[in-house]
């Protein structure tokens, strides 16, 4: 534990990954390589004790995500105690486990806002993409929410073999009770960094799809509101990766670790702190892991004398490790960066016409079951240093 | 665009009012305003019973010493802020 650099102002959302477990089993899953299995997940009580401690600490939001969190048989005493402690609860769901009495009592026990997934607008690619039969089941879940007095996000992950779809997608939101959809290009780490040679959309794709989103958030202003993330590796500047390190969210894994970020662990030096050996006002204000990249101290060239350095924070850690080999260089995503011709070298093999959308299925690597899973990493080629 | 004074803003599902540090905000989907005295006067009232321009009506007298014209359009701007945000329902 590092005494504080820099005061940190207190973190605003709580990203609660209640469990690895999941029906889906998602080409980009955001979830890390190595799964954390049912056994080691954090029981009710300690969950609730953080959910308190969040509260106090500033925290206005709770994302339980996953895994699916809707696995977890106490989800909806979770949902409870988090409301009661205080905070706004987000669910971050497939919907797969999901019935309308199990809907009832989510929202009963205080859900401000359900998220469902989509992975494409039809079951063809919905299947191909979480390798499982769910497409049917989500639309029984949006005819449910339509009587229901909860916040609805839509939330479409996209990438090169459904950014086609993009109308059907909106005319899916349209029809459903849905305030708000987040279009979320996939970005590169876990299991999207395995696949990302099938998942990067193509230049062109990449300028049709801003064009639509800029018209539909006209058309739609004041009945949904339209969320767009960027495909970074097409972008001029890096995104401000979690509004910056250690800034404003914190992140516990299902066995109770903090980290400051989804993909942290891959990270070698750092080492993370679990919620059942400290409160988190302390690992918040002083572990070495939140401590590492927050502020500037830490910043190489040309991010420490880049007047952009406030509003990027020099972009996303993790991926300055996944493309540069060091988590301290400026995002390689960078129009500045010197490590920039890896990814116009990547976004270049994507763009030649012999890489355009081929009629065969992609080798996908699918992301097992934690019960399942085996020792990938080899076999992908990511180091995750532990 | 500007709301009806007719009609009766209500919150949106998923849209309520908190505390966060003696702050009071309004928490909705992935986001949170900070209420000063205005608008937190304004958020109260948004409750599907007072319409647009009862909310006005209320307002003026609260704030007797500005300019009433000024405080009109001061409400219907907050209300459009709010709608874009998709945190109201008009009925």
């Amino acid at each position: 534990m590092n005494s504080a650099p820099t005061a940190p102002i207190n973190p605003l959302a709580l990203i609660a990954e209640l469990t690895h477990r999941c029906p889906l089993h998602c080409v980009y899953c955001s979830n890390p390589l190595e799964l954390q299995s049912r056994a080691n997940e954090l029981d009710t009580q300690i969950w609730s004790r953080v959910f308190r401690e969040a509260a106090e600490l500033g925290v206005l939001q709770a994302d339980f995500t996953g895994g699916e969190p809707l696995a977890r048989t106490d989800i909806i005493e979770l949902v409870r105690a988090a409301r009661i402690a205080g905070l706004y609860v987000n669910l971050i769901t497939s919907g797969l486990p999901l019935d309308e009495a199990k809907l009832d009592a989510l929202v009963a026990a205080g859900l401000d806002h359900l998220q469902l997934s989509f992975q494409g607008a039809r079951e063809e690619i919905a299947a191909e993409i979480s390798n499982t039969k769910s497409h049917a089941q989500k639309l029984r879940v949006l005819e449910w929410l339509k009587s229901r007095r909860v916040a609805v996000t839509l939330n479409f992950v996209i990438h090169r073999r459904n950014l086609d779809q993009l109308a059907e997608l909106l005319a899916l939101a349209e029809s459903s009770s849905a305030t708000r959809v987040e279009f979320a290009h996939v970005q590169y780490y876990g299991w999207a960094f395995a696949n990302r040679e099938q998942l990067l959309p193509t230049r062109a794709q990449v300028a049709n799809s801003i064009e639509f989103f800029k018209c539909a958030q006209q058309r739609l202003s004041g009945k949904i509101r339209i969320e767009y993330v960027a495909p970074d590796y097409y972008a001029k500047y890096p995104k401000p990766c979690m509004g910056g390190w250690g800034r404003k969210l914190v992140l516990i894994t299902p066995s109770g670790e903090a980290l400051p970020c989804h993909a942290a662990k891959i990270i070698p030096e750092l080492k993370f702190e679990n919620v059942k050996d400290r409160s988190l006002r302390e690992i918040w204000e002083f572990s070495d892991a939140f401590q590492k990249f927050r502020g500037e101290s830490w910043m190489q060239g040309p991010c420490k004398t880049c007047d952009r350095r406030e509003l990027d924070f020099g972009g996303c850690r993790c991926q300055a490790l996944l493309l540069a080999g060091d988590p301290a260089a400026t995002d390689p995503v960078c129009s500045l960066a010197p490590t920039r011709e890896k990814v116009d070298a990547i976004l270049k093999a994507v763009n030649e016409p012999s890489a355009e959308q081929s009629l065969i299925t992609p080798a996908w690597l699918y992301r097992p079951n934690p019960q399942h899973s085996g020792p990938l990493r080899s076999s992908i080629g990511v180091d995750d240093g532990n | 665009m500007n709301p009806d004074l007719q009609s009766h803003p209500r919150l949106a599902p998923g849209c309520r009012l908190g505390e966060n540090n003696q702050q009071r905000v309004l928490l909705m989907p992935e986001r949170a305003l900070r209420l000063n005295g205005p608008s937190l006067e304004i958020v109260q009232r948004c409750d599907g019973q007072h319409t647009v321009e009862q909310i006005v009506t209320e307002l003026q007298q609260i704030y007797s010493k500005a300019e009433p014209q000024k405080v009109e359009s001061d409400i219907l701007g907050y209300l459009s802020l709010l709608q874009e945000q998709r945190a109201l329902d008009f009925a």
